[in-house]
């Protein structure tokens, strides 16, 4: 059993019945200029993204650099062993036919390009993960059923137990609760 | 947020053509390009029979890209139902509708150009040489003219058909709602029918223009610069309707995005059909295969195959790489003028080399010479008058959009993620 002493508080996680409930306090919530706080919906909300303020992601380069990185290694490959460790000569064509290596070329920039873009992905959303604080609440689990969640980390520089509660109760949540760390 | 069942109120100023707009100088436009660019090549062709009826290919073939691109651009919305395309599926069909008046351009390329386009229509020629005469039993002047019949009424009936569907829903939102499922179960059908008709009409055309040559891909060849071409020509109609005041809040970024990533996806497509084609010839290495891409890579050719090889993949592929270029209407309508332009110098490079090799034969010295003169600008302008007088004139007879389309909330309010 836990001492209630020693618990620490991961956030504010706040309840909404919409998705126009939540996406409008999301705007609310980066307005108030929050960085360490996330939605969570059943569902993918249109411009969400935006009324939460977020960057543009940096997956597009990771699959970028990744696929040029297979396009080029193939060629250099295909170059290596055909034109210099062991020229061979082929249906009477030149040692480097790069003809030849169009396919395996576009193939590795696909393949790359596709493991970028999944464990970049998986990266980027510190994926997989065996335990999140979130979990802890009962009402958050119907985050995959039928309600909308903003939670609030208290390592958030800006959060405070009072006010962020106090603005998001005003943002219009049914209901606002402190979750375990 | 789910926007199925959501209605927007269209102002019809925004999707109707103003009384003295620029938009309705267009037919005229067309009409004086057209006259002037087909009078001058018809009257200074002279002696050069030939180049007339090359440059005239040339250009007939560039502009029925645009034009067999929106049809079949219509086809496979309806198809597929898609949402986000209806705020621009009026203008494709203004351009499949150009296509009857295409067909009539066509035709004097059966009546009148066939001795001067086509070896194979030389009789004794045929006798003399064992594969033309084996292929006798397709290559001759009446099944050709056969063939060229049913495919100008296909491609005419499609796209009358889909644009009557289209329009005549224009008032009547319960009739607009039947006629969507209508041309949806038509779509099917007149899928078939046009990919075997552009398959067959691009082997006719252009792929007999040598006849001892063949590729089986050569049809889905053509069907991939079709495509480029008709999601560069509508990014280009709605950027320029939107810099005149139309469709405002109708035709927004987000459907610039989305053309942009066909434009994009068909860039791919077309540079993997084209490799394709070429990658089986070299590896089979079979001199009566080779000796196509031989002309084009000879002498005057070599950097002119340079530029479609640059133009029609690392350079369209690269600039549209980032999103934000697809989402602007600047450098959207460079890249879309740029795959435009690339489809005339596309066709050029299939067309021209068949001439400059005659030329060589006949010359003697067995150069491959390129000729870019007034013919071909003058054809050029000319089929792109007819083009635009037909465009101009559907552009102005009815909305910009299917007003009363079932889904044309749908596809206004549509995002991109």
């Amino acid at each position: 059993m836990s001492k209630p002493s020693k618990k620490k508080v991961y956030g504010l996680l706040a309840e909404y019945d919409s998705a126009a409930g939540v996406f409008h306090a999301c705007e609310q919530v980066r307005d108030a200029g929050y960085s360490a706080w996330d939605s969570h919906t059943p569902f993918a909300v249109h411009n969400l993204d935006k009324a939460m303020g977020l960057k543009p992601s940096v997956l597009p380069w990771i699959v970028f650099a990744m696929g040029m990185t297979g396009a080029i290694s193939a060629i250099t490959l295909q170059w290596w062993t055909s034109a210099v460790d062991y020229p061979i000569i082929i249906a009477g064509k030149p040692y480097f036919s790069w003809q030849a290596f169009v396919p395996v070329t576009f193939e590795l920039g696909v393949l790359l390009s596709a493991f970028g873009a999944v464990f970049g992905m998986l990266g980027l959303n510190r994926l997989p993960m065996w335990y999140h604080s979130l979990f802890n609440s009962e009402r958050f689990h119907r985050f995959s059923d039928d309600k909308f969640f903003i939670a609030i980390e208290a390592r958030d520089p800006k959060y405070d137990p009072e006010r962020t509660r106090k603005l998001l109760e005003a943002s219009g949540a049914a209901h606002v609760e402190e979750v375990e760390d | 947020m789910s926007s199925h069942n959501d209605t927007v109120t269209i102002a019809p100023e925004a999707v109707h053509l103003a009384k003295g707009s620029v938009w309705r100088l267009l037919p005229i436009l067309g009409v004086v390009l057209a006259a002037a660019g087909l009078g001058g090549a018809f009257a200074l062709r002279g002696e050069h029979h030939h180049e007339f009826w090359f440059a005239y290919l040339v250009a007939w073939y560039t502009f029925l890209a645009i034009g067999l691109g929106g049809l079949f651009f219509v086809i496979i919305q309806h198809l597929v139902r898609a949402g986000w395309s209806i705020a621009v599926r009026r203008l494709a069909e203004n351009v499949a509708i150009t296509l009857p008046v295409l067909c009539l351009v066509g035709l004097p390329v059966v009546l009148f150009g066939m001795h001067d386009l086509y070896h194979w229509t030389d009789t004794a020629a045929v006798d003399a040489d064992f594969m033309l005469s084996n292929k006798k039993g397709y290559l001759n002047e009446g099944f050709f003219q056969i063939r060229v019949g049913v495919y100008f009424v296909i491609w005419s009936l499609l796209s009358l058909l889909f644009y009557r569907w289209s329009t005549t829903g224009d008032d009547d939102a319960e009739r607009a709602a039947r006629n969507a499922d209508t041309a949806r179960g038509f779509a099917a059908p007149a899928l078939f029918l046009f990919a075997l008709s552009l398959t067959f009409a691009a082997f006719d055309f252009l792929m007999s223009l040598d006849p001892h040559w063949f590729s089986t891909m050569f049809g889905v060849y053509y069907f991939a610069g079709c495509c480029l071409s008709i999601h560069a020509f509508l990014t280009l109609v709605s950027i320029f309707l939107r810099k005149s005041g139309y469709l405002k809040g109708v035709v927004t970024d987000e459907h610039y995005h989305d053309l942009g990533k066909y434009m994009f996806g068909f860039t791919v497509f077309y540079s993997y059909i084209a490799f394709s084609q070429y990658f089986l010839i070299w590896y089979a290495n079979i001199p009566e295969e080779t000796i196509w891409f031989g002309y084009r890579i000879a002498d005057d050719f070599l950097p002119l195959t340079y530029l479609l090889c640059l133009g029609r993949f690392p350079i369209p592929f690269f600039f549209m790489l980032p999103r934000a270029v697809k989402r602007n209407a600047w450098t959207l309508g460079i890249i879309a003028s740029w795959i435009l332009f690339m489809e005339f110098v596309d066709m050029y490079w299939v067309i021209q080399p068949v001439l400059a090799h005659h030329h060589a034969m006949a010359s003697g010295d067995h150069h491959m010479t390129m000729h870019l003169g007034p013919l071909d600008a003058l054809t050029l302008v000319g089929v792109l008058g007819v083009f635009l007088a037909a465009f101009g004139w559907a552009l102005g007879r009815k909305a910009l959009i299917p007003v009363k389309d079932p889904r044309i909330a749908e596809s206004i309010k549509f995002e991109n993620f």
